[in-house]
Protein backbone atom coordinates (compact mmCIF):
# COMPACT_ATOMS: atom_id res chain seq x y z
CA UNK A 1 0.00 0.00 0.00
CA UNK A 2 1.37 3.79 -1.21
CA UNK A 3 2.18 5.96 1.40
CA UNK A 4 -0.46 8.52 0.33
CA UNK A 5 -3.42 5.80 0.58
CA UNK A 6 -1.74 5.16 4.53
CA UNK A 7 -1.77 8.44 4.94
CA UNK A 8 -5.47 9.21 3.39
CA UNK A 9 -7.10 6.16 5.46
CA UNK A 10 -5.26 7.22 8.51
CA UNK A 11 -6.73 10.45 7.99
CA UNK A 12 -10.18 9.50 7.34
CA UNK A 13 -9.69 7.65 10.26
CA UNK A 14 -8.87 10.42 12.79
CA UNK A 15 -11.36 12.89 10.72
CA UNK A 16 -14.17 10.57 12.31
CA UNK A 17 -13.14 9.96 15.51
CA UNK A 18 -13.15 14.29 15.50
CA UNK A 19 -16.31 14.11 14.46
CA UNK A 20 -17.46 11.40 17.37
CA UNK A 21 -15.56 13.40 19.80
CA UNK A 22 -17.30 16.26 18.60
CA UNK A 23 -20.99 14.97 18.95
CA UNK A 24 -20.23 13.25 22.00
CA UNK A 25 -19.05 16.47 23.44
CA UNK A 26 -15.64 15.49 24.18
CA UNK A 27 -13.69 18.70 23.58
CA UNK A 28 -10.12 17.27 24.70
CA UNK A 29 -10.52 14.09 22.11
CA UNK A 30 -11.90 16.54 19.63
CA UNK A 31 -8.81 18.24 19.68
CA UNK A 32 -5.90 15.40 20.03
CA UNK A 33 -7.77 14.08 16.63
CA UNK A 34 -7.19 17.67 15.20
CA UNK A 35 -3.79 17.70 16.10
CA UNK A 36 -2.99 14.14 15.01
CA UNK A 37 -5.04 15.22 11.81
CA UNK A 38 -2.22 18.32 11.09
CA UNK A 39 0.82 16.16 12.14
CA UNK A 40 0.09 13.60 9.18
CA UNK A 41 -0.35 16.54 6.52
CA UNK A 42 3.21 18.03 7.99
CA UNK A 43 4.87 14.82 7.78
CA UNK A 44 3.37 14.70 4.07
CA UNK A 45 4.96 18.00 3.18
CA UNK A 46 8.43 17.20 4.59
CA UNK A 47 8.81 14.37 2.95
CA UNK A 48 8.32 16.03 -0.62
CA UNK A 49 10.55 19.15 0.50
CA UNK A 50 13.20 16.66 1.10
CA UNK A 51 12.49 15.10 -2.30
CA UNK A 52 12.93 17.87 -4.18
CA UNK A 53 16.00 19.00 -1.86
CA UNK A 54 17.46 16.07 -3.41
CA UNK A 55 16.67 16.06 -6.76
CA UNK A 56 18.13 19.78 -6.74
CA UNK A 57 21.45 18.71 -4.91
CA UNK A 58 22.09 15.61 -7.72
CA UNK A 59 21.24 18.20 -10.72
CA UNK A 60 23.78 21.00 -8.82
CA UNK A 61 26.47 18.13 -8.29
CA UNK A 62 25.52 16.81 -12.06
CA UNK A 63 26.71 19.56 -13.48
CA UNK A 64 29.88 20.56 -11.79
CA UNK A 65 31.19 17.52 -12.92
CA UNK A 66 30.45 19.08 -16.74
CA UNK A 67 32.24 22.20 -16.94
CA UNK A 68 33.35 22.03 -20.43
CA UNK A 69 30.65 25.41 -21.12
CA UNK A 70 33.20 27.78 -18.90
CA UNK A 71 35.87 26.87 -20.76
CA UNK A 72 34.33 27.02 -24.06
CA UNK A 73 33.20 30.76 -23.10
CA UNK A 74 36.30 31.70 -21.81
CA UNK A 75 38.66 30.18 -23.89
CA UNK A 76 37.75 28.76 -26.82
CA UNK A 77 35.21 31.33 -28.74
CA UNK A 78 37.57 34.25 -27.87
CA UNK A 79 40.31 32.11 -29.55
CA UNK A 80 38.10 31.37 -32.46
CA UNK A 81 37.26 34.21 -32.98
CA UNK A 82 40.97 35.52 -33.36
CA UNK A 83 41.58 32.21 -36.02
CA UNK A 84 38.41 33.38 -37.95
CA UNK A 85 39.92 36.63 -38.26
CA UNK A 86 43.35 35.32 -39.42
CA UNK A 87 41.42 33.71 -42.57
CA UNK A 88 40.30 37.00 -43.36
CA UNK A 89 43.90 38.52 -43.22
CA UNK A 90 45.10 35.38 -45.50
CA UNK A 91 42.27 35.34 -48.02
CA UNK A 92 42.56 38.76 -48.34
CA UNK A 93 46.60 38.78 -48.68
CA UNK A 94 46.22 35.64 -51.07
CA UNK A 95 43.75 37.87 -53.23
CA UNK A 96 45.98 40.83 -53.29
CA UNK A 97 49.03 38.77 -54.49
CA UNK A 98 47.25 37.17 -57.64
CA UNK A 99 45.42 40.19 -58.41
CA UNK A 100 48.44 41.85 -57.98
CA UNK A 101 50.60 39.30 -59.92
CA UNK A 102 47.55 39.45 -62.72
CA UNK A 103 48.12 43.46 -63.29
CA UNK A 104 51.63 42.98 -63.53
CA UNK A 105 51.43 40.10 -66.10
CA UNK A 106 48.66 42.28 -68.16
CA UNK A 107 50.56 45.20 -69.65
CA UNK A 108 53.28 42.32 -70.57
CA UNK A 109 50.83 40.75 -72.07
CA UNK A 110 49.49 43.44 -74.20
CA UNK A 111 53.08 44.87 -75.30
CA UNK A 112 53.71 40.79 -76.30
CA UNK A 113 50.64 41.35 -78.60
CA UNK A 114 51.13 44.04 -80.00
CA UNK A 115 54.81 44.03 -81.08
CA UNK A 116 54.02 40.18 -82.65
CA UNK A 117 51.32 41.84 -84.57
CA UNK A 118 54.07 44.37 -85.81
CA UNK A 119 56.26 41.52 -86.56
CA UNK A 120 54.26 39.52 -87.94
CA UNK A 121 52.69 42.02 -90.58
CA UNK A 122 56.37 42.78 -91.83
CA UNK A 123 57.27 39.66 -91.63
CA UNK A 124 54.42 38.88 -94.40
CA UNK A 125 55.16 41.24 -96.38
CA UNK A 126 59.14 39.87 -96.70
CA UNK A 127 57.27 36.56 -97.37
CA UNK A 128 55.59 38.36 -100.57
CA UNK A 129 58.93 40.13 -101.82
CA UNK A 130 57.05 43.69 -100.42
CA UNK A 131 60.08 45.08 -98.61
CA UNK A 132 63.33 47.03 -99.66
CA UNK A 133 66.58 46.00 -98.29
CA UNK A 134 66.71 48.65 -96.06
CA UNK A 135 63.25 48.00 -94.80
CA UNK A 136 64.06 44.75 -93.92
CA UNK A 137 67.62 45.94 -92.17
CA UNK A 138 65.17 47.43 -90.03
CA UNK A 139 62.65 44.24 -89.46
CA UNK A 140 66.15 42.00 -88.83
CA UNK A 141 67.04 44.80 -85.82
CA UNK A 142 63.38 44.26 -84.73
CA UNK A 143 63.59 40.62 -84.43
CA UNK A 144 66.97 40.61 -82.47
CA UNK A 145 65.00 43.30 -80.51
CA UNK A 146 62.33 41.20 -80.02
CA UNK A 147 64.12 38.01 -79.32
CA UNK A 148 66.30 39.89 -76.18
CA UNK A 149 62.96 41.66 -74.37
CA UNK A 150 61.13 37.84 -74.93
CA UNK A 151 64.84 36.84 -73.25
CA UNK A 152 64.11 39.07 -70.45
CA UNK A 153 60.19 38.67 -70.14
CA UNK A 154 59.40 34.96 -69.95
CA UNK A 155 61.60 34.55 -66.85
CA UNK A 156 59.58 37.40 -65.12
CA UNK A 157 56.15 35.82 -66.73
CA UNK A 158 56.56 32.28 -64.92
CA UNK A 159 57.78 33.63 -62.00
CA UNK A 160 54.66 35.85 -61.91
CA UNK A 161 52.47 32.53 -62.42
CA UNK A 162 54.15 30.31 -59.89
CA UNK A 163 53.66 32.91 -57.08
CA UNK A 164 49.85 32.93 -58.65
CA UNK A 165 50.02 29.47 -58.03
CA UNK A 166 51.56 29.52 -54.40
CA UNK A 167 49.01 32.24 -53.34
CA UNK A 168 46.48 29.41 -53.18
CA UNK A 169 48.05 28.10 -50.23
CA UNK A 170 45.59 29.65 -48.43
CA UNK A 171 43.00 26.88 -49.17
CA UNK A 172 44.62 24.60 -47.45
CA UNK A 173 46.16 26.44 -44.24
CA UNK A 174 42.13 28.12 -43.72
CA UNK A 175 40.16 24.91 -44.27
CA UNK A 176 42.18 23.91 -41.29
CA UNK A 177 41.60 26.38 -39.35
CA UNK A 178 38.01 26.61 -40.31
CA UNK A 179 37.65 22.59 -39.74
CA UNK A 180 39.04 23.13 -36.26
CA UNK A 181 36.31 25.73 -35.72
CA UNK A 182 33.17 23.75 -36.73
CA UNK A 183 34.34 21.17 -34.37
CA UNK A 184 34.13 24.20 -31.54
CA UNK A 185 30.97 24.86 -32.51
CA UNK A 186 30.07 21.30 -32.69
CA UNK A 187 31.31 21.11 -28.62
CA UNK A 188 29.20 24.90 -28.05
CA UNK A 189 26.16 23.10 -29.51
CA UNK A 190 26.30 20.03 -27.01
CA UNK A 191 26.90 22.27 -24.31
CA UNK A 192 24.12 24.57 -24.65
CA UNK A 193 21.70 21.42 -24.83
CA UNK A 194 23.05 20.57 -21.52
CA UNK A 195 22.53 23.81 -19.82
CA UNK A 196 18.90 24.02 -21.24
CA UNK A 197 18.55 20.78 -19.82
CA UNK A 198 19.51 22.26 -16.30
CA UNK A 199 17.62 25.53 -17.20
CA UNK A 200 17.25 27.86 -13.82
CA UNK A 201 19.93 26.45 -11.90
CA UNK A 202 23.02 29.27 -10.68
CA UNK A 203 26.27 27.50 -11.44
CA UNK A 204 30.18 28.48 -10.89
CA UNK A 205 32.17 25.79 -12.30
CA UNK A 206 35.71 25.77 -12.36
CA UNK A 207 37.14 25.90 -15.76
CA UNK A 208 38.31 22.12 -16.71
CA UNK A 209 42.33 21.96 -17.06
CA UNK A 210 42.57 20.30 -20.94
CA UNK A 211 45.64 17.90 -21.34
CA UNK A 212 47.80 18.90 -23.77
CA UNK A 213 49.83 16.80 -26.03
CA UNK A 214 52.61 18.37 -27.47
CA UNK A 215 53.06 16.73 -30.62
CA UNK A 216 48.90 16.66 -31.70
CA UNK A 217 48.34 18.16 -34.93
CA UNK A 218 46.46 21.00 -34.76
CA UNK A 219 46.90 23.31 -37.56
CA UNK A 220 48.23 26.88 -38.66
CA UNK A 221 49.94 28.56 -35.47
CA UNK A 222 48.75 31.75 -34.97
CA UNK A 223 51.02 34.54 -33.52
CA UNK A 224 49.19 35.62 -30.46
CA UNK A 225 46.95 32.51 -29.97
CA UNK A 226 48.62 29.87 -29.89
CA UNK A 227 50.88 29.71 -26.98
CA UNK A 228 54.37 27.70 -26.51
CA UNK A 229 57.29 26.12 -28.74
CA UNK A 230 56.42 27.46 -32.03
CA UNK A 231 58.86 28.11 -34.57
CA UNK A 232 58.81 31.38 -36.25
CA UNK A 233 59.61 30.90 -39.72
CA UNK A 234 61.52 27.92 -41.91
CA UNK A 235 65.20 29.23 -40.52
CA UNK A 236 63.94 28.20 -36.98
CA UNK A 237 63.09 24.71 -38.73
CA UNK A 238 66.21 24.43 -40.12
CA UNK A 239 68.37 25.52 -36.75
CA UNK A 240 66.81 23.42 -34.93
CA UNK A 241 66.67 20.05 -37.16
CA UNK A 242 70.78 20.85 -37.71
CA UNK A 243 70.97 20.96 -34.14
CA UNK A 244 69.74 17.47 -34.34
CA UNK A 245 72.20 16.66 -36.55
CA UNK A 246 70.57 17.33 -39.61
CA UNK B 1 62.08 9.55 -59.97
CA UNK B 2 58.25 8.48 -58.77
CA UNK B 3 57.39 11.07 -56.05
CA UNK B 4 53.97 10.69 -53.67
CA UNK B 5 52.28 13.74 -52.51
CA UNK B 6 50.13 12.64 -49.92
CA UNK B 7 47.56 16.24 -48.61
CA UNK B 8 43.94 16.36 -47.32
CA UNK B 9 43.65 19.59 -49.04
CA UNK B 10 43.55 19.17 -53.19
CA UNK B 11 44.68 22.81 -53.79
CA UNK B 12 48.03 22.15 -51.92
CA UNK B 13 48.49 18.77 -53.57
CA UNK B 14 47.85 20.51 -57.00
CA UNK B 15 50.47 23.01 -55.58
CA UNK B 16 53.35 20.76 -54.59
CA UNK B 17 52.56 18.97 -57.73
CA UNK B 18 52.94 22.38 -60.09
CA UNK B 19 56.45 23.35 -58.39
CA UNK B 20 58.01 19.61 -58.72
CA UNK B 21 56.55 19.52 -62.25
CA UNK B 22 58.73 22.89 -62.53
CA UNK B 23 61.82 21.36 -60.74
CA UNK B 24 61.66 18.82 -63.66
CA UNK B 25 59.91 15.99 -61.70
CA UNK B 26 57.23 15.17 -63.45
CA UNK B 27 56.21 11.52 -62.41
CA UNK B 28 53.88 12.32 -59.77
CA UNK B 29 51.16 10.28 -57.85
CA UNK B 30 48.75 12.13 -55.00
CA UNK B 31 46.78 10.06 -52.20
CA UNK B 32 44.54 12.41 -49.50
CA UNK B 33 45.85 10.77 -46.13
CA UNK B 34 48.28 7.93 -44.81
CA UNK B 35 45.50 5.10 -45.13
CA UNK B 36 45.47 5.67 -48.90
CA UNK B 37 49.59 6.91 -48.73
CA UNK B 38 50.35 3.54 -46.92
CA UNK B 39 49.31 1.15 -49.67
CA UNK B 40 49.71 2.90 -53.10
CA UNK B 41 53.89 2.86 -51.40
CA UNK B 42 53.71 -0.59 -50.58
CA UNK B 43 53.10 -1.52 -54.26
CA UNK B 44 54.05 1.53 -56.41
CA UNK B 45 58.01 1.82 -56.34
CA UNK B 46 58.38 5.12 -55.39
CA UNK B 47 61.15 6.87 -55.52
CA UNK B 48 60.16 10.09 -52.79
CA UNK B 49 57.41 11.05 -50.47
CA UNK B 50 55.98 14.27 -50.00
CA UNK B 51 54.17 14.31 -46.84
CA UNK B 52 51.60 16.87 -44.48
CA UNK B 53 51.08 15.79 -41.16
CA UNK B 54 47.52 17.22 -40.18
CA UNK B 55 45.09 15.09 -42.17
CA UNK B 56 42.10 12.82 -41.09
CA UNK B 57 42.38 8.86 -41.47
CA UNK B 58 46.48 8.42 -40.47
CA UNK B 59 48.06 11.66 -40.22
CA UNK B 60 51.80 12.03 -41.92
CA UNK B 61 53.54 11.38 -38.45
CA UNK B 62 51.71 7.84 -38.01
CA UNK B 63 52.61 7.05 -41.72
CA UNK B 64 56.28 8.46 -41.71
CA UNK B 65 56.61 5.65 -39.13
CA UNK B 66 54.93 3.23 -40.93
CA UNK B 67 57.39 4.07 -43.52
CA UNK B 68 60.15 3.62 -41.33
CA UNK B 69 58.87 0.34 -39.81
CA UNK B 70 58.65 -1.27 -43.21
CA UNK B 71 61.10 -3.51 -44.59
CA UNK B 72 60.83 -2.48 -48.14
CA UNK B 73 59.79 1.43 -47.75
CA UNK B 74 62.46 2.07 -44.49
CA UNK B 75 65.06 3.76 -46.43
CA UNK B 76 62.21 6.15 -48.84
CA UNK B 77 62.99 9.33 -48.64
CA UNK B 78 60.73 11.61 -46.65
CA UNK B 79 59.72 15.45 -46.79
CA UNK B 80 57.35 16.73 -44.17
CA UNK B 81 55.13 20.26 -45.83
CA UNK B 82 52.76 20.89 -42.97
CA UNK B 83 51.81 23.85 -41.26
CA UNK B 84 52.47 22.41 -37.67
CA UNK B 85 55.31 24.26 -36.21
CA UNK B 86 55.79 23.41 -32.86
CA UNK B 87 59.24 22.75 -31.61
CA UNK B 88 57.98 19.55 -30.34
CA UNK B 89 56.78 18.58 -33.34
CA UNK B 90 59.60 18.73 -35.42
CA UNK B 91 61.61 17.25 -33.23
CA UNK B 92 59.54 13.81 -33.05
CA UNK B 93 59.20 14.27 -36.92
CA UNK B 94 63.23 14.35 -36.91
CA UNK B 95 63.59 11.27 -33.89
CA UNK B 96 60.80 8.96 -36.66
CA UNK B 97 63.09 9.31 -39.12
CA UNK B 98 61.95 12.50 -41.87
CA UNK B 99 64.68 13.67 -44.52
CA UNK B 100 63.48 17.46 -44.47
CA UNK B 101 61.03 19.61 -42.92
CA UNK B 102 58.88 21.98 -44.76
CA UNK B 103 56.62 24.60 -42.57
CA UNK B 104 53.58 26.09 -44.62
CA UNK B 105 53.48 28.64 -46.00
CA UNK B 106 56.36 28.12 -47.78
CA UNK B 107 58.03 28.72 -51.00
CA UNK B 108 58.98 27.31 -54.39
CA UNK B 109 62.36 28.11 -53.30
CA UNK B 110 62.34 26.58 -49.86
CA UNK B 111 60.90 23.29 -52.09
CA UNK B 112 63.62 23.21 -54.23
CA UNK B 113 66.30 24.29 -51.67
CA UNK B 114 64.94 21.27 -49.42
CA UNK B 115 64.72 18.54 -51.81
CA UNK B 116 68.02 19.02 -53.64
CA UNK B 117 69.52 18.87 -49.91
CA UNK B 118 67.84 15.44 -49.81
CA UNK B 119 69.31 14.13 -52.83
CA UNK B 120 73.10 15.31 -52.02
CA UNK B 121 72.69 13.74 -48.98
CA UNK B 122 71.63 10.75 -50.28
CA UNK B 123 74.02 10.55 -53.08
CA UNK B 124 76.94 11.28 -50.65
CA UNK B 125 75.26 8.02 -49.20
CA UNK B 126 74.31 9.48 -45.88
Amino acid sequence: MSEALVGSEQCLEFARSLVAHLEAGDEQGAQESLEALSAIRESQLFQELGKLTRELHNTLANFQIDTKITTLAETDIPDAKERLNYVITMTEQAADKTLGAVEELQPLSDELQTRMAKLHADWGRFRSRDMAVEEFRELSRELDQFFDWMGETMPQFNSKLTDIMMAQDFQDLTGQIIRRVITLVQDVESGLVDLIRISGQKLKAQPEKKEVNPIEATGPSIEGIDQGNIVKGQDEVDDLLSSLGF
Amino acid sequence: MKILIVDDFSTMRRIIKNLLRDLGFNNTSEADDGLTALPMLQSGNFDFLVTDWNMPGMQGIDLLKAVRADERLCKLPVLMVTAEAKREQIVEAAQAGVNGYIVKPFTAGTLKEKIDKIFERIEAGG
